[in-house]
């Protein structure tokens, strides 16, 4: 199987330090992948490093079958401005960018592509809903529509069900489950672990450096995980440097 | 007696009559400038801005005195010098940009204090500070004219890319590299808005026709469409009235035009539907499935 994203002695970080070091691993092409550890561990950090947003200190991200434009991702909820006065249709709608870019029109396609998204994640009916007035499970899934809608080969998702009612997170589990039948590659950060159990074939455990990689019913030992709080707890710098980089 | 009220002031004075062309003119360029500041927490930042421009608008007048090129042209310049300082500043070193552009905006300010008072009389300060709406000659007609066309004009073709860059940047730079851009544009849009204001309310009032219907607006509408409509017609309406109760009342024009404007926002905040006082006090929020 061909690898789409290899982390080639990857250090990644803030300030010079580093929140991931000496990083070697390769995601598979069409795997479905659970990056796990604890807190601080530098999960986040290693999507934006895979996204370009931030710059390794040392080694690299080398890209095999697929390209960063390739690539869709969901960043964490707070990171968007939900007081800015959008509604669904019109967020769910910027997942058409790379078709339709700063200037054309939207189409009645495009405007059916749309709606089938919105469908799927089950929010028709709210699409004029603003987004400052949405749960963050309906947030979740209007993101989610979008996410559709970048017909991505690849998908980076930082924690995607924390914080969201168990029935989101179930519908939302099974659009991930389709895009991975559909032979596209999914990252993503988990904090539970019963998910991870559950729905994610493939781990990355994460203490800064690489604990395991792995088969997840291999990687997620109670011996491994031991491990990755020790290194975590063991490493250096200031802790807020980590992982997301401060509060 | 309503007629001699509102519209004489208008039919007999040309002068009237061009401080309002200007004034809707202005209103017209600023205030969705204005929203956009507002919808990206920047409120302030136009009121840094302004001050920035005053050095420029400084040094031109002591180029070629009271000169309407020079001035604009100066104010152009350290507008955007100061944009483009603090937004380098705050991208190389720790410094964040609202820190950034304090320190340069206030560097500025004393600097173009300095210059105009050791050239110029007070008079001059007071007409850089507080303009001369009473007295647009039509070369600042036009050029207010063309800032304001200017300015929808740009803000139309970048709109997209704006709305996406103040609510999910981190989409925008996924997607696209044009965000960097649209943010230096709009800063441009700002500057260029605030120079044109400044020829007529003056620096620091030409902030308030920007920022303060857009503020009122907010209370009104939830679309983006909504709030630049509502935010024009208000500014418009509050520089109609204004100009009016300056005439009457032979008050400074520049000031009663912000302060009804103020009024407005005063309104705004107290029975606007969307937020305001009476409608969160009255109004339960909603609750739907």
């Amino acid at each position: 199987m061909s690898i789409a994203v290899a982390f080639q002695d990857l250090t990644l970080g803030y300030n010079r330090l580093a929140a991931v070091r000496g990083l070697r691993a390769e995601i598979a092409e069409g795997s479905l992948t659970a990056v796990f550890g604890p807190n601080g561990s530098g999960k986040s950090t290693l999507l934006k490093g895979v996204m370009g947003t931030l710059d390794p200190i040392g080694g690299q991200v080398a890209f095999g079958s697929l390209k960063r434009e390739d690539i869709a991702y969901l960043p964490q909820q707070s990171d968007i401005d939900r007081t800015f006065p959008l509604s669904v249709v019109d967020l769910v709608a910027t997942g058409l960018w790379r078709e339709v870019g700063a200037f054309a029109g939207i189409d009645k396609d495009h405007r059916e592509r749309i709606d089938t998204a919105i469908a799927a994640v089950g929010l028709t009916g709210l699409e004029q809903r603003p987004i400052g007035s949405l749960s963050g499970g309906q947030m979740q899934r209007t993101l989610f529509a979008r996410l559709m809608l970048q017909d991505a080969q690849m998908f980076l998702l930082d924690e995607p069900f924390t914080a969201i009612d168990a029935r989101t997170t179930a519908d939302l589990i099974g659009i991930v489950q389709r895009w991975h039948g559909e032979g596209r590659t999914i990252v993503a950060v988990l904090h539970d672990q019963e998910t991870v159990k559950a729905h994610f074939p493939e781990t990355l455990l994460l203490a800064r450096e690489l604990v395991a990689h792995g088969p997840t019913e291999k990687v997620l030992t109670a011996e491994n995980q031991f491990r990755a709080r020790q290194m975590c707890e063991a490493c250096d710098g200031p802790p807020h440097v980590c992982g997301r980089g401060g509060p | 007696m309503i007629w001699e009220a509102l519209v004489q002031p208008f039919t007999e004075f040309g002068f009237m009559r061009r401080a309002l062309l200007g004034c809707i003119a202005i209103s017209i360029g600023a205030t969705p400038v204005g929203v956009f500041l507002m919808l990206r927490r920047m409120s302030l930042t136009g009121d840094a801005m302004a001050h920035a421009i005053l050095p420029g608008a400084a040094v031109g007048y002591l180029v070629a005195g009271l000169s309407l090129g020079a001035m604009t042209i100066g104010g152009l310049i350290a507008g955007m010098a100061v944009a483009l300082l603090s937004g380098l500043v705050t991208r190389v070193t720790a410094l964040r940009e609202d820190a950034s552009l304090a320190a340069f905006y206030l560097i500025s300010l004393a600097l173009g204090v300095l210059i105009v008072s050791t050239r110029g009389s007070n008079v001059d300060l007071m007409h850089v500070l507080f303009g001369t709406v009473l007295a647009l000659n039509d070369a600042a007609l036009i050029l207010l004219c063309t800032i304001a066309s200017l300015s929808v004009v740009i803000l139309a073709v970048v709109f997209r890319l704006l709305v996406l860059e103040c609510a999910d940047p981190q989409f925008l730079q996924s997607v696209s590299g044009l965000s960097a851009i649209t943010h230096f544009v709009f800063l441009s849009l700002v500057v260029m808005n605030l120079v044109g204001g400044f020829h007529a309310l003056g620096t620091l009032m030409a902030v308030g026709i920007m920022i303060l219907p857009a503020a009122a607006a907010r209370f009104w509408f939830e679309s983006i469409g909504g709030l630049i409509l509502m935010a024009a017609a208000i500014a418009i309406s509050s520089s109609l009235t204004g100009l009016l109760l300056s005439y009457h009342f032979s008050l400074p024009s520049g000031p009663a035009i912000i302060l009804v404007a103020g009024a407005f926002y005063v309104l705004s905040l107290v029975i606007g539907p969307s937020g305001g006082v009476i409608a969160r006090a009255y109004l339960r929020p909603k609750f739907e499935p």
